[in-house]
């Protein structure tokens, strides 16, 4: 069987190369530009093909590193940076912990409501939300939620949680019954069997979901910036969104900062790849 | 172990709030009374110059909140409709129509003690109606930057820019960049030739001879090519600053930037036309301080804004952000050139009309410009399409209708859904089931809850707006009218541009390219990187999440500039392939036909989302047992077969959750739309949502309009999603029959 799958032909394994190498190229190509403009200490406007910088320096990280109206060395980027990381992580957290019995019951019970449910569901996530801000704004007041990151994590993981819900379910019921059955029968309680049993194998789709709400906070600004009411409490888009205004921008500023916002994702996506392998441990489901 | 991480996790988290929530507590706490609290969307050396006033001021602690300006003008109607906005906020005065229609700003009463010390444009900006809205700080126009290095000396006439080079320039430079797409650039060279956007009555006036002029000249700069097309701030920036442009025209904000860099640069007032012996006129700013209603009401804020206007935090915020003064005596020292030309130029520049029509003014005005500069319609045409679109926006709300009918038919449809609840609760095998649903309920009561209140009542209410017109704050109920307007496309042609139907097939057609683009690509990257034997699989998937990764707004923005026709990457592989292979290929005007402007979205869009597509792939292949691969494999099925009957069918049903709601997120994904190619050309590229979202936010604060195409796209999407699930389970259950017959 090991060798069915090791055999992989030289040719394959060039062809598999060259079209992910492509495929990265296309997908770092405009970050390059991104990259490029953040440590150019001076631009040029000329139709190139390679984002080269040119006179390479770090000073726009610097610029951003030492932002705030504190000036040099506030320390406040890094709180920023903290906020951020601490907003994304608990509507991840907030989100999935909502979704997962909630998909778990639409993927194993039949109840009354069901159906309902489920196209209510899809259906939030048809509305634009153009008309929705103020009123979410008047209700997160009347909540006394306002100004505080308890309220955009709120607001953000109720906004994850119907993606978290679809992705978990399909993922709950593509693990056969036989599965908790099983661990039922060896004497695990029901909870015991989710905990225990069912969880650690969908463990991919709750990688997906957290990287998704995880992301889906951390880039938002507009909400951020609406609902926060301290320059200590912003997030990192809404310092980066500062640097756009009515008539100029600082361009170089906003890619360097937007390169720096990215390298926490990276590494949360390194961390979280290994689960997205294998999630079915061999054989267990051979009985 | 998992569990006890996450619970690690969460207790981490839970700190990080409280921890936060403390330190807001104890804010409050001390200081004396309640603090001043002030906004404004300053950066830089002018958000340094008003900390440096303010910490002079040491009546009364003063709380400031930079926010960005993309956010500003929302959160300060969502703020001080609730009391919980600032007592003072610094804007531009442009702005006060719509804040004064909507109540956000007060008269500043007392703050304002001696008017005569303002320059009288100052006065004129912020007066209304006798009153006075602002505390004038500083004024901002355009002005023109020359460079030392090309030009002599500035020339009198506009006409003479060529002459007064010292000699000619170099190939890929340019005599003059300004921003010419833009309405507001544009606005000087109109007033030179006489003409202007709107009339003292609020009527559409760009047209007539002195518009027709002013847009064919700023067309032949384009095609003589002593102009730039297309260019943005960012360009005329960056083209003077290269030494690439000789003359620019442009605001405060590039002699900021020039004199941060140490770049020498002359100065001086925009240049008469010789057409018409008028100076260019350009558009004046007054930046001044506003008092929203609660801070009008308190003494010690009016005194602030008093102290801001007054003449020593005038001096200082001259002096630290080297913008021009909006005061009699604050005159700019002798020998700074840069602040006395603007100070020149702001003399003989025309204020902007502050009233809400001038709002309605600035979309048809850009199409307009942008048609005729790029070509694809005459002047006179382009200015009376603009002034058929501004009357269209201008156009009076509706009238008001009783609600009567309508609270009539929903008491009805209430009396009936109870009436049919009363007779399932009486069912016995109904109270049955629902009892039987007790224990899943328990599962999901907290999901519902959270959903019900922080996404459906804030989506709910917000629809609730499309039976409603008016300005916020004074919103009556008109029934269906919008929809009718919307569905009849505004009285006017049913396929003309801009109709409903319109937008409505470029949505669809969006959505379909978008979803087949994400789905090739997603899928088969998902499958490459699943493979058992990969070298280098982690740094692959790494490197192939990045577009998801970065902020998608200034990535979005950087494919905007590699479409530019003429400084973008693609017309520098275009340049890269005629000298390799000795062709003539033109460089591509991206965003001056639909079928390439359409490209250039989708090509962005497609790479903002594959990476989302890939790895719900990724997730969803681990599902796939190995044993039923490798007994596919012993039966003999080659690699594809395998592929397509095999892997692909079995994760479909994980799949089908993200495509399905990939495919709505992508019929309302407007920031792509809005930062790459803007609508252009011609509005032609806009969706659906982006046209909520101009109804909304740039055509006059239409919310009820822009709520009624929120609700028509929720329709549009419920019927098709409905729709496509009966006709998937009518053939599934065919393909049942069949296979039942079979056997």
């Amino acid at each position: 069987m090991r060798a069915s799958r090791g055999r992989v032909s030289l040719g394959e394994s060039v062809l598999v190369h060259a079209s992910l190498l492509l495929a990265v190229g296309f997908a770092i190509y405009p970050v390059l530009w991104v990259v490029s403009l953040a440590i150019s200490g001076d631009t040029t406007p000329e139709p190139r093909l390679l984002p080269l910088p040119e006179a390479p320096t770090l000073d726009h990280f610097r610029e951003v590193m030492t932002s705030g109206a504190g000036g040099q060395g506030s320390g406040l980027f890094w709180k920023q940076l903290f906020n951020s990381l601490v907003v994304s992580a608990a509507t991840a957290f907030v989100g999935v912990a909502i979704a997962i019995p909630a998909a778990y019951a639409l993927a194993r019970f039949e109840f009354v409501g069901k159906r309902a449910g489920l196209g209510a569901l899809v259906a939030t996530q048809m509305f634009p939300a153009v008309c929705s801000a103020v009123p979410l704004y008047i209700l997160l007041d009347g909540l006394g939620l306002l100004n505080s990151r308890t309220g955009l994590v709120l607001c953000y993981a109720t906004t994850a949680v119907p993606f978290a819900i679809f992705q978990l379910r399909a993922a709950f019921e593509s693990i056969p019954i036989e599965l908790e059955e099983a661990a039922m029968v060896d004497g695990a309680t029901r909870a015991q069997a989710f905990v225990r049993v069912v969880l650690p194998v969908v463990r991919p789709a709750i990688a997906v979901t957290c990287l998704f709400a995880f992301i889906s906070a951390y880039n938002e600004f507009i909400l951020a910036a609406t609902l926060l009411g301290r320059e200590e409490a912003f997030t990192l888009p809404v310092v980066l969104q500062r640097y756009v205004g009515e008539h100029d921008a600082n361009w170089p500023a906003f890619a360097a900062g937007a390169v720096l916002v990215s390298v926490p994702v990276m590494v949360l996506f390194y961390a979280l790849q290994k689960h997205l392998v294998a999630g079915l441990t061999a054989g267990a489901v051979k009985g | 172990m998992v569990i006890r991480s996450l619970w690690i996790l969460f207790a981490v988290l839970l700190a990080g709030l409280t921890c936060s929530a403390h330190a807001e507590a104890s804010v409050e706490a001390d200081g004396r009374g309640r603090p001043i609290t002030l906004w404004h969307a300053y950066r830089g050396a002018e958000q340094q110059a008003l900390q440096n006033t303010l910490s002079a001021w040491k009546l009364r602690q003063v709380e400031t909140l930079a926010v960005p300006y993309d956010a500003y003008a929302a959160k300060l109607a969502a703020a001080i409709k609730l009391g919980q906005g600032p007592d003072l906020f610094i804007d531009a005065h442009e702005r006060l129509g719509n804040y004064r229609s909507r109540k956000l700003v007060a008269p500043v009463g007392d703050a304002l003690s001696d008017p005569d010390a303002f320059l009288p444009q100052a006065m004129a900006a912020i007066r209304h109606g006798g009153q006075a809205y602002g505390v004038p700080l500083s004024q901002k126009c355009v002005a023109l930057f020359f460079n030392p290095t090309w030009v002599k000396a500035p020339p009198l006439y506009l006409e003479g820019l060529n002459a007064a080079l010292r000699q000619p320039l170099p190939t890929g430079s340019f005599l003059l960049a300004y921003e010419n797409g833009n309405a507001y650039a544009h606005a000087a060279l109109l007033h030179g030739f006489g003409g202007r956007f709107l009339d003292d009555h609020d009527g559409f006036a760009f047209l007539g001879p002195p518009a027709e002029s002013s847009l064919i000249f700023a067309r032949d700069l384009v095609t003589r090519g002593e102009v730039p097309e297309n260019a943005d701030g960012a360009l005329v920036t960056t083209l003077f600053r290269s030494g690439k442009a000789a003359f620019a025209i442009s605001g405060p904000w590039l002699a900021a930037d020039l004199s941060a860099a140490k770049i020498p640069y002359g100065i001086s007032v925009l240049p008469r036309l010789k057409a018409t012996g008028q100076p260019l006129r350009p558009f004046l700013t007054i930046e001044a301080v506003m008092l929203t209603p609660r801070g009008a009401a308190r003494s010690e804020v009016r005194a602030l804004a008093r102290y801001l206007g007054g003449r020593d935090a005038a001096k200082r915020r001259q002096k630290l952000a080297r913008v021009d003064s909006a005061r009699r005596d604050v005159v700019p020292d002798e020998k700074d050139h840069v602040l006395r030309a603007f100070r020149q130029q702001a003399a003989q520049a025309v204020v902007m009309p502050s009233s809400l029509a001038m709002q309605a003014v600035w979309e048809p005005a850009r199409r307009a410009l942008r048609q005729v500069l790029s070509a694809r319609s005459d002047a006179g045409p382009a200015l009376r399409q603009a002034q058929r679109r501004f009357a269209d926006v201008r156009r009076p709300p509706p009238a008001p209708r009783s609600p009567t009918p309508w609270l009539l038919a929903l008491g009805g449809l209430m009396l009936l859904a109870s009436w049919r609840l009363y007779r399932r609760a009486r069912d016995a095998e109904f109270r049955e089931a629902v009892r039987r649903s007790m224990p899943a309920y328990a599962y999901v009561i907290h999901a519902v809850i959270a959903i019900g209140v922080l996404v459906v009542l804030p989506l709910l209410a917000g629809a609730l707006i499309a039976l409603y017109a008016g300005q916020p704050g004074e919103m009556y109920f008109v029934g269906a009218a919008h929809f009718l307007s919307l569905v009849t496309a505004r009285g006017g042609d049913l396929l003309g541009s801009g109709s409903f139907y319109v937008v409505l097939f470029v949505t669809v057609l969006w959505t379909a390219l978008n979803l087949v683009c994400h789905l090739a690509i997603g899928l088969s990257l998902g499958v490459l990187l699943a493979r058992p034997v990969l070298r280098g699989r982690a740094l692959y998937r790494v490197l192939l999440i990045i577009p998801w990764a970065v902020p998608s707004y200034v990535t979005a923005l950087a494919w905007k500039g590699m479409f530019h026709r003429q400084f973008g990457a693609v017309t520098g592989l275009i340049h890269q392939l005629n000298r390799v292979f000795g062709t003539e290929m033109e460089p591509i005007a991206w965003f001056s036909r639909f079928s390439t402007a359409l490209t250039a979205n989708v090509a962005t869009n497609v790479w903002l989302g594959f990476p989302f597509i890939m790895v719900v792939t990724m997730a969803a292949l681990t599902a796939v047992p190995r044993e039923v691969l490798d007994a596919a494999t012993v039966d003999g099925a080659t690699r594809w077969q395998r592929l397509r009957r095999v892997t692909l069918p079995m994760i479909r049903p994980t799949m089908l959750p993200a495509v399905l709601l990939g495919a709505i997120w992508t019929f309302n994904m407007f920031n792509v739309v809005f930062l790459v190619s803007g609508g252009e050309p011609d509005g032609q590229t806009d969706i659906l949502v982006s046209e909520a979202y101009r109804w909304a936010f740039t055509r006059g604060a239409q919310y009820g309009y822009a709520a009624a195409y929120a609700v028509l796209i929720f329709f549009l999407l419920a019927g098709s999603t409905f729709f496509a699930a009966r006709w998937r389970d009518r053939a599934s259950s065919r393909e049942a029959a069949l296979a039942g017959g079979v056997s």
